[in-house]
């Protein structure tokens, strides 16, 4: 006869941090929550988060947001899970644990996760007020909170946490200090060479790095709170806030009071299987654990495997932990940093491909084995390769090494994409999950999109990296399994963006609802379109309306309807529903007598006024009403739009060039007033910026612009593709010592090029990056003219300047539209009572009662203005 | 504050807790933009018409930033159901529930409408 017991045995779980959640998955899966009474206990005030992306709480992600616990999974496996009840202690002959509440629970499993403690070096004054860790949600609340009164913070430790924290300080807006023992940054992922284009870029950020210095002891004032620190090379560095972030240490005094064995530099010491070598009732896993191969493991990765491992061996299974890849990829105070595999070259033989270009701060090396198999490697600056490289880590990859480090441009790149890898090439190393996998959960599982890949493989959902990856291979295997990738604009429309420029060309479109009709998909016809076909679809008619013989005005008829609403208003909508504007200024040349006109109508109007990054000057806060009246002394004294609302041609920068400047070689000032006063007013797919420079100085940052001008003795060099903003791109040199007329000519064809066949919302930068062929096929199509087309491109080109009509001045005199500006419909004096202000430094600032019903989580794709959801 | 009475063809009407409440002249508004009416307690309200001649209307304060803008947004179709998307931030609001699509916890109020 078998005994049946009368409770179900029971598994507790110490610690509930990442990998402590990742176990208790592990047990569901395999039907041991069923079988098992499982107890938590959770030490924290809050179940188990993202740790991970502890530091995305600055970029306005909420404590909610970074839960990784889904509290009805919880639930539903009947699980216990104890909030804020740390474990005391631990009695393993009668196989029970004690509670901070009292609370004693008997175990036939116990399973410790209890991570890391952040180690603080002992150091006098490290207690004082003002001195922080980085570690939980609760450290981020404190240091935000001390740091309003704070204007300057030092972080000693210059890893990768470290390096997460000074960012942190940075955006919260302090002056702030790193501090390294090493003699480099990152000193454990980097080598000399990657610290030091780390260092250059970091410090570029305007971070002070301050390496081969130790911290001696923390100054604090009279009232007992940080005011400074003294290095070990006896300078002092004056700070109100320390972030000590000097590695971490396993928490394992749990363990050590209940005599389990430790390591000698600490961790718990586990098995294969990770079982406590000294108690097989105890396991142990994640930051707290030292592993069979003698390594404690900091990062998630190998935590969630030794989570599996430990899952699969209660339940029985075979499973074993024998050591993990450390491999990184991070993108710290937005510079790339990667390193995979044998990233130092240990092995013996081994030999390094480097590419280091100091100046913009990139530095790549690949370690490779005697017979061609990819070790490891390192990468700063530019991380793009990461995802194929590591998962060709220890085979011969299929080309040279050397030619998967080079830049674009230096010797043709090898584009090694993500198929060429072999099955069991791990993609995503958070989960684990193989190329075959992510290939299986299309084929097997019906998967059509990244997000159903991810749900099913878990695949990217850990730190990320791995995502575009991911999207590639989902992509391919769906074009290997005969599926048509859906590439339409939107729900409305099958086609590209560049399809529907071809079809309105040709087929002379001139309205939405008929392209929609006609065009649309099933569904979509005789509806209302959305927010992403229509402002796109609005802009292709706008470039296109004197050939098409539609009308270029954008408030005219349907049109109005299309456009976003700082089109619809001609002018840029502020967070409490207030306008800016903007006159164009072209070339940011400006006579006395037309800034005192803006000087006039700011302060007739109380509009605060700022010098814009583009040569020009803002009017902030008007009301709708107060457009049109603004306006009209504007068109009267002479001025026309700025276009600053528009996905069109926003300013062509200037220096100044010969006439003034001893070193100038052209005059730089009227070809930015020539090009800006050719392109205004041109609907593109995204806005569209430049500049000239009158030398090779470059004053105006031409090499920055969708189309950048740089003078040479000789004439003009054209430089196409630059981007500022979040993802910087320098522009590649198109075409040399140019005429005025070749320049103006090349410049008109590239336009258009770039206008007929760009996706929406798609700057120059991209748009070159992703056209097969990038600028040499550019370049053959508009300077050699292969496809034919030239002759078309110049003519929409002549037809847009010689229609161009300034917005505002047809709207002034158009009282039908100006009937619009108007807050209220029925109440077209009343201006809108939400919108007000408050004083700031002699001018005024938006006033707005503060909602706070959530922040929207930012997705990977859009966020920047003007970018929807696809 | 002064309410403009509207005197010519069909009014967009809306109702209120003490009755129907004239907002504006049908022909103001243009189909896919909208218009924001000032209700008699001060309140706000973002009326919109679509392609077929459908009235709309909404609370005209976007719950995501305080700024009362909702009327200025796009306005389409998704999935059968007319919306409007915030001008600020992009969420999106069923025109006819009130609900966010982008976000389920989150509404605006809505109103009956009629065009007489
Ligand atoms: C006013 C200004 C800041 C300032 O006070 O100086 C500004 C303000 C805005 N920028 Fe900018 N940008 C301004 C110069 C720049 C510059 C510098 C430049 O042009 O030399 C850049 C980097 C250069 C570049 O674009 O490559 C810049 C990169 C961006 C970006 C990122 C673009 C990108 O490709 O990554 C955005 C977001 C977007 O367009 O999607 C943006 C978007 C915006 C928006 C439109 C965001 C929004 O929707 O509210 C801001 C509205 C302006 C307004 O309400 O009037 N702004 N912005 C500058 C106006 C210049 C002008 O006279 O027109
Ligand atoms: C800012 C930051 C950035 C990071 N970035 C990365 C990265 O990019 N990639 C990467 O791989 N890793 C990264 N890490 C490391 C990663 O977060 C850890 O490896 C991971 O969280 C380890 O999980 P864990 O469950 O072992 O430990 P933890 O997540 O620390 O969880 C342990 C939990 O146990 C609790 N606990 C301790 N003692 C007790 C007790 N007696 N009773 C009850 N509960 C107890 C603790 O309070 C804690 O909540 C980062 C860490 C930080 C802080
Ligand atoms: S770019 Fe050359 S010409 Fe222009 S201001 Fe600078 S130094 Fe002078
Ligand atoms: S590698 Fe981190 S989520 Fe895939």
């Amino acid at each position: 006869m078998t005994a049946t017991p009368a409770h179900p045995p029971t598994i507790v779980l110490v610690g509930h941090g990442m990998v402590g959640q990742r176990f208790l998955e592990a047990l569901a899966e395999r039907g041991l929550t069923g079988t098992h009474r499982v107890v938590v206990l959770c030490e924290e005030p809050r179940p188990a988060y993202d740790r991970v992306q502890l530091t995305s709480y600055f970029s306005g992600r909420t404590p909610e947001d970074l839960s990784v616990t889904d509290l009805a999974f919880i639930e539903e496996h009947g699980i216990e899970l104890r909030v804020g009840d740390p474990a005391k202690n631990v009695d393993r002959a009668a196989r029970t644990v004690t509670a901070r509440s009292g609370l004693v629970v008997g175990y036939d499993v116990l399973v410790l996760a209890t991570g890391s403690y952040p180690f603080v070096p002992p150091v006098p004054g490290k207690d004082a007020e003002g001195c922080f860790v980085y570690r939980t949600i609760e450290d981020l609340l404190a240091i935000e909170e001390y740091a309003k009164s704070a204007t300057t913070g030092a972080v000693v430790g210059g890893g990768l946490l470290g390096l997460e924290a000074a960012g942190a300080l940075k955006g919260l807006g302090l002056t702030s200090h790193i501090v390294e023992f090493a003699p480099r940054l990152m000193p454990v992922q980097v080598d000399d060479g990657g610290g030091a284009a780390l260092l250059r870029t970091i410090e570029g950020m305007g971070l002070s790095v301050h390496t081969g210095v130790g911290t001696q002891e923390i100054l604090t004032g009279a009232d007992g709170a940080v005011t400074g620190m003294r290095l070990s090379d006896g300078s002092e560095l004056a700070t109100d806030l320390v972030v000590f972030s000097a590695g971490v240490r396993p928490r394992d005094q749990l363990a050590r009071d209940c005599g389990l064995t430790v390591g000698e530099r600490g961790g718990i010491s586990v098995d294969e299987r990770c079982r406590t070598v000294t108690d097989e009732r105890v396991f142990a896993i994640g930051e707290c654990a030292l592993a069979a191969d003698g390594r404690v493991y900091g990062l998630v990765a190998p935590g969630y495997e030794q989570a599996e491992t430990a899952a699969a061996t209660i339940a029985a299974q075979e499973a074993s932990f024998t050591g993990a890849d450390l491999s990184t990829k991070l993108k710290l105070l937005g510079v790339d940093v990667a390193s995979f595999g044998d990233a130092h070259g240990t092995a013996e033989d081994c030999l390094d491909v480097v590419y280091s270009d100091s100046r913009a701060g990139l530095y790549k090396k690949l370690v490779v084995g005697r017979d061609g198999t990819l070790l490891g490697g390192i990468l700063v600056g530019d991380a793009e390769a990461y995802g194929t490289l590591r998962a060709f880590t220890g085979s011969v990859p299929p080309v040279s090494p050397e030619s998967l480090v080079l830049p674009a441009g230096a010797g043709a790149p090898a584009q090694l994409g993500p198929s060429a890898l072999p099955d069991d090439a791990v993609i995503c190393s958070c989960h684990n999950v193989t190329k075959g996998s992510i290939r299986g959960a299309v084929t097997d599982h019906a998967c059509t999109t990244v997000p159903e890949v991810k749900k099913c493989t878990k695949a990217g959902t850990g730190c990320g990296s791995c995502v575009k990856v991911l999207g590639q291979l989902v992509t391919a295997q769906l074009e290997a399994s005969g599926v048509e990738v859906d590439k339409g604009l939107c729900g409305c429309f099958a086609q590209t963006r560049e399809e529907l420029y071809e079809i309105v060309l040709a087929l002379r479109v001139t309205s939405f609802r008929e392209l929609l009709d006609g065009h649309g998909r099933e569904g979509a016809r005789g509806g209302d379109g959305c927010e992403v076909c229509k402002p796109a679809v609005g802009s292709i008619i706008a470039s296109l309306a004197p050939a098409i013989g539609a009308s270029g005005y954008v408030l005219e008829g349907e049109q109005a309807a299309l456009q976003d609403t700082n089109d619809h208003f001609l002018a840029n909508l502020q967070k409490n529903g207030s306008y800016s504007v903007v006159p164009r200024i072209p070339g940011g040349e400006i006579a006395p007598e037309k800034l005192i006109v803006i000087g006039e109508i700011a302060r007739d109007f109380g509009l605060y006024t700022k010098i814009t990054g583009g040569q020009r000057i803002d009017m902030f806060g008007a009301r709708v009403e107060q457009l049109p009246v603004i306006w009209a002394r504007l068109v009267d004294a002479g001025f026309e739009s700025g276009h600053a609302y528009g996905k069109s041609l926003r300013t062509v920068k200037s220096c100044v060039g010969q006439t003034w400047c001893r070193y100038g070689v052209q005059d730089s000032v009227r070809m930015a007033i020539d090009l800006e006063l050719r392109y205004r007013g041109l609907r593109s797919p995204h806005k569209l910026k430049s500049a000239v420079s009158g030398c090779a100085r470059e004053c105006a940052e031409a090499q920055s612009k969708d189309f950048g001008v740089i003078a040479t003795s000789n004439g003009w060099n054209l430089y196409v593709g630059g981007n500022g903003g979040a993802t910087p791109r320098h522009a590649d040199l198109l075409a040399q010592d140019l005429s005025d007329a070749e320049l103006v000519r090349l410049i008109d064809r590239f336009l258009m090029f770039y206008i007929r066949t760009a996706d929406k919302l798609e700057r120059t930068s991209t748009w070159l990056e992703r056209l097969p062929g990038g600028l040499d096929h550019v370049r053959d199509v508009v300077v050699h003219d292969s496809l034919g087309i030239c002759d078309e491109l110049e003519s929409l080109m002549r037809a847009h300047v010689s229609h161009y009509r300034d917005e505002w001045a047809e709207t002034v005199n158009d009282p039908e539209k100006l009937a619009r500006f108007v807050s209220f419909v029925n109440a077209p004096d009343t201006p809108d009572p939400v919108v007000g202000f408050v004083p700031e430094r002699d001018q005024m600032k938006p006033d707005l009662p503060l909602l706070s019903i959530g922040v929207r989580r930012p997705s990977e794709e859009d966020l920047l203005e003007g970018s929807t959801r696809r | 504050m002064t309410l403009a009475p509207e005197t010519t063809g069909l009014k967009v009407r809306l109702r209120l807790t003490d009755g129907w409440f004239t907002a504006c002249g049908l022909h103001a508004l243009l189909p896919g933009r909208g218009v924001a009416a000032l209700l008699p307690d001060g309140g706000q309200v973002a009326l919109f018409r679509d392609r077929e001649g459908g009235l709309y209307a909404i609370d005209n304060r976007d719950p995501f930033t305080g700024a009362a803008v909702l009327s200025r947004g796009l306005t389409g179709t998704h999935l059968g159901r007319p919306f409007v998307a915030s001008p600020l931030l992009k969420q999106r609001f069923d025109l006819a529930t009130g609900r966010c699509l982008d976000d389920d916890g989150v509404r605006v109020a809505v109103y009956e409408v009629e065009a007489a």
